[in-house]
Formats: C-alpha cells, sequence, structure tokens
C-alpha cells in the first residue's frame, strides 16, 4: 500500500473492511500514519498498551473512550509533544512519512510543522489577529510581505472566518468569540501547512452553533489533511469521522469505519460505552 | 444486553417500546387465528369482530413509530439501541399489513359464509396454522433477542408456500369443473394468498430481529417454494 505524493494528486489504494463502508459511502483510504506496537509510560505507569492501528490519508479518524482511556495521551504521542516532560516515555513505533516520530532523533521541529495541534480551549495569542496566523508562519518559513498576506488570507478562508475577520485583521485577536477564536487556531494551525491535524475535544468548550461550524470546517479541511479528532461527543465522532478508535483502560478495544462502530461494533465493550451502559 | 443504561428512564422506554411490539404481535396473531375460524366455521359474528378490531392495529403502530421517533430524537441511540428501535419501527410496519390482511381475509369469510362451500379447508386451516406458529415464533423471538430463533422463523416460510400451491390447484380445477364455484373459489384464493403474504411479512420480522439483535442482515435469497403463478402455464425462460 503506498502513501500519496506531497501535492495529493494520486488516488491511494482503498482499504476495504469486509464490505462496511466509511462515512459518505466510501471506504477507508490508504494509511498515512502507522502505529505498531506503540507502549507510553507517564514514570512507571503503562497508560498506552500494544497500540496497533493505522491512521488513513485525508481522512477524519475519532478517537473515543471514557476518560483516563488514553486517547489524548496518543494524541499527545503523535505530535511528541510528551518529549517537554521528563519521565514520560513512548516505545514502539509511529510511523509518518517512513519516518519513525518517536525516535529520539527525530526531528521535533519538522515533525511540528508537519502536524498541527488544535486544543479544547481556544489558545489565540495576546496579538492582533494577523500576528496570530503570521506568528507560526515566521519560525518555518522566510517570505516576503506580501507573500505573508496572502498566507494569512489563506488559512483564514480555509479556516471559514476570513469574511467575520478581514475587516478588523489588526485588532486583538482576544476580541473574538469563542468559536471565532477556535476557528482562528485552527487558521494558525494550517497555515504551517501541516499534514496531519490533530484535534483535542475542538468544540467541548463552544455552543452548538460554533460546533456546527467546526464540524463543517473538519469534513471540509479533510481533502487536504490527514485529521485525527480526540472527542467525547459521541453523535460528533458519527458525523465527523471516516473511522473510529475505541479506547479503554490504555488499550485499543476496537477500530473500524464510523458507519460500522455506530450501527454494529463488534466488541460488547465498545458496544456498551457508545450506547450510554458505562463511561 | 448485559448491563443497563446509566439513564434509567432510558432502559425503561426500550422496555416500553418491547412490550408495545410484542402488544401489537400478539393482537396480530389473534386476528389471524379468528379470521380462520371463522372462514373454517362459517361464523359471520366473529369475522366482524376481526374487521372491528382492526383499527386498535393501526392504532398501535402509529403509538409504535410516535415513540419511535421521540426515542431517537431525545435519546439518540447507538449500536444495538438503534437495531432495535428502527427494527421495531419496522415490525411494527409488517405487523400493521399481517392485520390488514386477516381483516381482509374475514371479510372474505362473510360473503363466503353465504355461499354453497366447495371441497375442503384443512389446507386453509394447516396454512393458518403454519402461519400463526411462525408468527407467535418471531415475537418470541424478539422478546428474547434470540436472533438463532429468528432464523429458524426466516427459514420456516417455506412450508407455507407450498400448501399456498396445493390450495391454488385445487381450487384450479374447482373452477374448471364448474363455473358456479368461481365466486367462492375467487374468494378462497385471495384468502390463501393473504395467509402466504402474512407468511412473508413473518419472515420480514424475523430479518429484522436478526439484524437488531447480531448487527449482520440475513442473505438475500431466503428459502420460498410459492410456484403459482406458473402453475398452468410456465413461460419459456423460466
Amino acid at each position: 500500500m503506498s502513501t500519496s505524493t506531497e501535492n495529493g494528486t494520486i488516488e491511494a489504494p482503498r482499504q476495504s473492511f469486509g464490505g462496511v463502508q466509511a462515512r459518505s459511502g466510501a471506504t477507508l483510504n490508504a494509511p498515512r500514519i502507522a502505529i505498531r506496537n506503540l507502549d507510553f509510560f507517564y514514570g512507571e505507569n503503562r497508560a498506552l498498551k500494544g497500540i496497533d492501528f493505522d491512521i488513513p490519508d485525508r481522512q477524519v479518524t475519532g478517537m473515543i473512550g471514557p476518560s483516563g482511556c488514553g486517547k489524548s495521551t496518543l494524541l499527545r504521542v503523535l505530535n511528541r509533544m510528551y518529549s517537554l516532560y521528563p519521565g514520560q516515555r513512548a516505545t514502539g513505533e509511529v510511523m509518518l512519512d517512513g519516518q519513525n516520530v518517536i525516535a529520539p532523533d527525530a526531528d521535533l521541529n519538522a515533525l511540528r510543522a508537519k502536524i498541527g495541534m488544535v486544543f479544547q480551549k481556544p489558545t489565540p495569542f495576546p496579538m492582533t489577529i494577523y500576528e496570530n496566523i503570521a506568528f507560526g508562519v515566521r519560525l518555518h518559513e522566510k517570505m516576503s510581505k506580501s507573500q505573508m498576506d496572502e498566507r494569512v488570507e489563506w488559512a483564514l478562508s480555509r479556516a471559514a472566518i476570513w469574511d467575520e475577520v478581514k475587516d478588523r485583521l489588526d485588532s486583538s485577536a482576544l476580541g473574538l468569540s469563542g468559536g471565532q477564536q477556535q476557528r482562528l487556531c485552527i487558521a494558525r494551525t494550517i497555515a504551517v501547512r501541516p499534514e496531519v491535524i490533530l484535534f483535542d475535544e475542538p468544540t467541548s468548550a463552544l455552543d452548538p452553533i460554533s460546533t456546527l461550524k467546526i464540524e463543517e470546517l473538519i469534513d471540509e479541511l479533510k481533502r487536504d489533511f490527514t485529521i485525527v479528532i480526540v472527542t467525547h461527543n459521541m453523535q460528533q465522532a458519527a458525523r465527523c469521522a471516516d473511522q473510529v478508535a475505541f479506547f479503554y483502560l490504555g488499550e485499543l478495544i476496537e477500530v473500524a469505519p464510523a458507519a460500522q462502530m455506530f450501527t454494529a461494533p463488534k466488541h460488547p465493550k465498545t458496544q456498551e460505552y457508545i450506547t450510554g451502559r458505562f463511561g | 444486553m448485559p448491563t443497563e443504561h446509566i439513564v434509567r428512564s432510558y432502559d425503561e422506554d426500550l422496555r416500553r417500546l418491547r412490550d408495545m411490539t410484542a402488544r401489537m404481535g400478539g393482537l396480530a396473531e389473534r386476528q389471524v387465528a379468528d379470521a380462520t375460524r371463522a372462514l373454517v366455521r362459517r361464523d359471520t359474528a366473529l369475522a366482524s369482530e376481526v374487521v372491528q378490531r382492526d383499527v386498535q392495529i393501526d392504532q398501535l403502530e402509529r403509538e409504535i413509530e410516535a415513540f419511535c421517533v421521540r426515542l431517537i430524537a431525545l435519546r439518540q441511540p447507538m449500536a444495538q439501541d438503534l437495531r432495535v428501535i428502527i427494527g421495531a419501527m419496522k415490525a411494527s410496519n409488517d405487523l400493521e399489513r399481517i392485520g390488514d390482511y386477516a381483516r381482509n381475509a374475514a371479510k372474505r369469510a362473510i360473503v363466503l359464509a353465504s355461499l354453497p362451500s366447495i371441497g375442503s379447508l384443512a389446507g386453509f386451516e394447516r396454512m393458518a396454522q403454519l402461519v400463526q406458529e411462525n408468527l407467535k415464533a418471531a415475537m418470541d423471538a424478539f422478546v428474547a433477542n434470540d436472533a438463532e430463533a429468528a432464523r429458524r422463523v426466516w427459514e420456516a416460510d417455506e412450508p407455507v408456500d407450498a400448501i399456498y400451491n396445493g390450495i391454488f390447484r385445487e381450487l384450479l380445477t374447482f373452477m374448471m369443473e364448474d363455473p358456479r364455484n368461481i365466486t367462492a373459489a375467487t374468494h378462497m384464493l385471495f384468502i390463501a394468498k393473504n395467509l402466504e403474504r402474512i407468511g412473508d411479512h413473518t419472515t420480514n420480522i424475523a430479518e429484522r430481529i436478526h439484524y437488531a439483535v447480531l448487527g449482520d442482515s440475513l442473505p438475500d435469497d431466503r428459502p420460498k417454494a410459492d410456484e403459482s403463478a406458473f402453475a398452468v402455464v410456465r413461460p419459456a425462460g423460466e
């Protein structure tokens, strides 16, 4: 199975799951990230146990499970955020573009440019809207003012917030509503043109309309980006995700196309969790 | 299901849905039984009762549908819960049709009671008995969440088709012998067809149960033996 080229023009081979189709009738794409036998430790505590699955290219993978099941930990492993903390370590393989993300010699700066992250609470910098976007881009690329203007407009447009902020790019980002701040953070993330975007409960602090806008945006972004989303909202996972992974006590219990996961999960534990019998 | 929902009223809702569907199934069984008894005994009073009772089934179907819509809106059911709710909703459609067929058979039984009897009704009794047994087994499988029992019901419709073919041929013979038999024989043909359709709807219900319990569908090809379409002339290529 091949991964895609940089400009994403080739059709990746399709992975079939026994005739069950992913969301919107499509099957799952070829893997973009391959996780193999991944263990993660907070000191002595083994928080992820032998995780093994693929994240398909330019589709949405939802990760669900009760609090403390390891889903957010896995998200933090994917962009090596845990490296900031002593005593936390991962073993196994997380292969992205032929490179093991968790190998000690992996280039963290290059990795973080490839894998963007959006957090639960909007985290705009206390700067102008324009600078919020430009700041990260400058760290990775040198470009002229007009090129930067273009990039800022592109990122804000892709994040579906351009029309709302184009006349006040020089005002503080802190003056935006919660939903707008979150879309600004998404714009900031995509401005450095990553390949993978990680969303950690991106809508749990938002009102229903802002939530739907973010979901709509995720649906749009997956044409160009591989997306992983952690969510506590089962309906959201059902709406957004093509593939869903269910975690429990640090183990991956079941991974399947979303349509199968929410209509006919195979594992009894998945069944109990998604029907609201524990969690 | 192994454990209960965190929200207890959700469990109560699902139990109530099961009860309503089981009640509707019981009512449909009784309608089929009474319609057949009315036919065999030429009991027009009983047949009229069957005709009047059909509104109760229709009413239950509307109640079940409204209840399912409410459940879906309020609980946003997933996985087996979702399958059970959709299964109950679709099964109630099948039961409603079964009720209609029983009512239609009862109406014809009233007409037949005023005509001279032709032939034996043993085939009808046998067919009605099979159909009722299957319907009862299907509803038991629904209440017990038993996919294997549902599969047995689904497979057990073939003999119903076989008896129907026999009745079809027999009535055809009566009509050919004496055109004065045509009125009664036609009504009887429709009753036989009604019973045969009740059998088909019962297999639909069995399919819903199988899906609700296991999440996968029974195969497309059900064992069938209805050959009455070719009883007199078989077109080339069939």
